[in-house]
């Protein structure tokens, strides 16, 4: 056999296997994906009876206009950000914990990986409940406390449930940080700790200089996979607060599906659907070029 | 709490004195520990509280005797079928799981290990889509499903959740197959092996702690799904746990059956805790193989 034919062979028996995988992709992701670019150029709602007639660049257009398109995009932006920033620092924080040494670890790392494992639909569940104005834990805790005379509505007040759900969607993900960066952290040689502590570096200094630039690259992809996430967030606010009140807590995500199933508006939904796509991937490409540099610059150093 | 770790990191702790720095790192455990469960104990408690303890106010941490019922969980399979809301979830969860195996494995081991043309790309497409929220596919798969009369049908489930799960199982596999030692394979090819043959016989039984790994992380995602679950299901026999258990609150307008929801919760959530319990290492590793190597 020639060494041509064998790689022939190679690249069919290649593709043989990874035929059947691509063919659900590309159905479950590319299709619906393309649809919505598609169908983003066609009014298809209520007033055309669900039948799709060419529109060029309307739905685009109105999007401009609409100021709750661009309350909840704003929404979502705060959520993200402010979310990213508390899981990242938390998320750092437990990982450091849990790369020391001590008894009983693996059974502390058990139980702080469990948040990220538990259905968020049903741990938003959880929330509302602690969040409950009436009989919620948090109120009761903070009566007890003396730090406020009567029951707080969390989710009854824009800012407060932004707060809440906030707050559940850090309880949430900070476990999937910290997984990330503890892996990193393990990675890391404890010489160089020792040779920095020997040259007079206090924890702090070999912090700042050891740790948070060799784990730049498990940093980066943590933020960009929750940034993603959270930028796509659903589960948790419907459950929690579906939106309000008053479309204080209304992300994308919430607003397209409202337009979908509620109003029934496919076109306008799709052209949603391609604008929340185009902002994501414009975000990950960037931190894809960031990643790259990182990496480049930690190779040049080491 | 950062200083403090990373000063003891490589050394032991053997200094006697008792001051507060010592006592800075239990408690950063505690913490970690306390912020984890909390709101999951609630919950437990909750649910075992009869209707008046969980409205007492203040509220009752410590319940008497006659403050504890099952009455919530018995109610959840008396006048719910909430087991075969745990049946239908546990059915789409293991089939889409066996199915995203099925057709992972193999695509990641062509990845790893044969040169196909456009290698690269596939798996720069690969890596992308991990990172798709399922908001932007719904309404895609809403119209597929319509025009496929699969509405109410559990493939309308299985076959979406096999694709979100086959991204992270190519690349979990792939980083597997990329450590696993070629010589096996080699020898194999010699004693006259095809390569179908050779997955079969050799590499497939050498997989099996990486399929478990992969497995456990897909079952977990695959119960957890609540938007295509909420759309694509409507029927109340064949709906999955987080969306039941999500629409219990909605089903009364004047008196939110806390107890039954908080119980909902617990069972819900329990099989994932008895995973989280036995295969801690695997989910860690799965997870970090994934996000990390890839």
């Amino acid at each position: 056999m020639t060494q041509d034919t064998i790689r022939n062979r190679e690249q069919k028996t290649g593709w043989l296997l990874v035929t059947p995988a691509l063919i659900v992709l590309l159905l479950v992701y590319a299709y619906p994906i393309l649809r919505a670019f598609w169908l983003s150029f066609f009014a298809q709602n209520l007033g055309t009876q669900l039948q799709p007639e060419f529109a060029g660049l309307a739905n685009y257009g109105r999007m401009m206009g609409d100021s709750r398109f661009w309350q909840s995009l704003w929404n979502t932006t705060i959520f993200t950000f402010v979310a990213l920033a508390f899981e990242l620092t938390l998320g750092m924080g437990v990982a450091l914990v849990l790369n020391r040494a001590f008894r009983g670890r693996g059974f502390v790392r058990t139980i702080a990986i469990l948040p990220w494992a538990l259905p968020t639909a049903i741990m938003a569940l959880a929330w509302t409940w602690i969040f409950n104005d009436q009989y919620g834990i948090l109120n009761d805790i903070l009566l007890r406390l003396g730090l406020i005379q009567e029951g707080i509505n969390w989710l009854g007040n824009p800012t407060l449930a932004m707060i809440a759900v906030i707050t559940a969607d850090v309880w949430k993900t900070t476990s999937f940080v910290s997984i990330l960066l503890l892996a990193g952290l393990q990675s890391i040689s404890g010489d160089l700790y020792e040779a920095h502590a020997i040259e007079g570096a206090t924890p702090w200094q070999s912090f700042r200089q050891i740790t948070l630039p060799l784990l730049m690259p498990q940093i980066l992809i943590a933020a960009l996979f929750r940034f993603a996430q959270s930028f796509g967030v659903f589960d948790l606010v419907q459950v929690m607060t579906g939106g309000g009140p008053a479309g204080s807590t209304e992300m994308v995500s919430l607003y397209i599906y409202a337009t979908v199933r509620r109003y029934l508006d496919f076109g306008y939904g799709a052209a949603l659907v391609v604008v929340t796509f185009i902002i994501l991937v414009a975000v990950v490409a960037i931190a894809f070029y960031l990643l790259g540099k990182v990496r480049k610059s930690a190779g040049v150093e080491l | 709490m950062t200083q403090n770790t990373i000063n003891s990191k490589s050394q032991d702790d053997r200094e006697e004195k008792f001051s507060i720095r010592n006592l800075i790192f239990p408690f950063s455990v505690a913490l970690v520990v306390l912020f984890s469960l909390a709101p999951i104990l609630w919950q437990f408690l909750t649910s075992v509280k009869t209707n008046d303890a969980i409205v007492a106010l203040p509220n009752v941490y410590f319940p008497s005797p006659n403050q504890l019922t099952l009455s919530h969980y018995t109610e959840l399979f008396e006048r719910r079928p909430f087991f075969s809301y745990m049946l239908n979830s546990a059915f789409v969860s293991l089939t889409s799981t066996i199915l995203c195996l099925t057709l992972g494995s193999p695509a990641a081991y062509a990845l790893a290990r044969l040169r196909i043309k456009g290698e690269n790309v596939i798996l720069a497409i690969v890596l992308v889509i991990t990172l798709f929220p399922y908001i932007l596919l719904f309404l895609g798969l809403l119209e597929l499903v319509k025009a496929t009369g699969l509405g109410n049908n559990f493939l309308a489930l299985i076959i979406p959740y096999t694709a979100i799960n086959l991204p992270l199982t190519i690349l979990v596999m792939r980083s597997f197959f990329q450590q696993l030692p070629r010589d096996l394979e080699d020898s194999a090819r010699v004693d006259g092996y095809n390569t179908v043959q050779m997955l079969q016989k050799i590499v497939l039984p050498m997989t099996l702690p990486a399929l478990a790994t992969t497995g456990i992380l897909t079952f977990i995602f695959a119960w957890n799904e609540f938007i295509f679950a909420l759309t694509f299901i409507t029927l109340e026999d064949l709906k999955t746990i987080p969306v039941a258990a999500a629409q219990i609150g909605g089903s009364s307008v004047f008196e939110i059956p806390y107890g039954t929801i908080a119980a909902a919760t617990v069972l819900g959530t329990f099989p994932l805790v008895v995973l989280v319990l036995f295969f801690q290492k695997k989910i860690v590793q799965g997870l970090t193989a994934g996000a990390v190597k890839g």
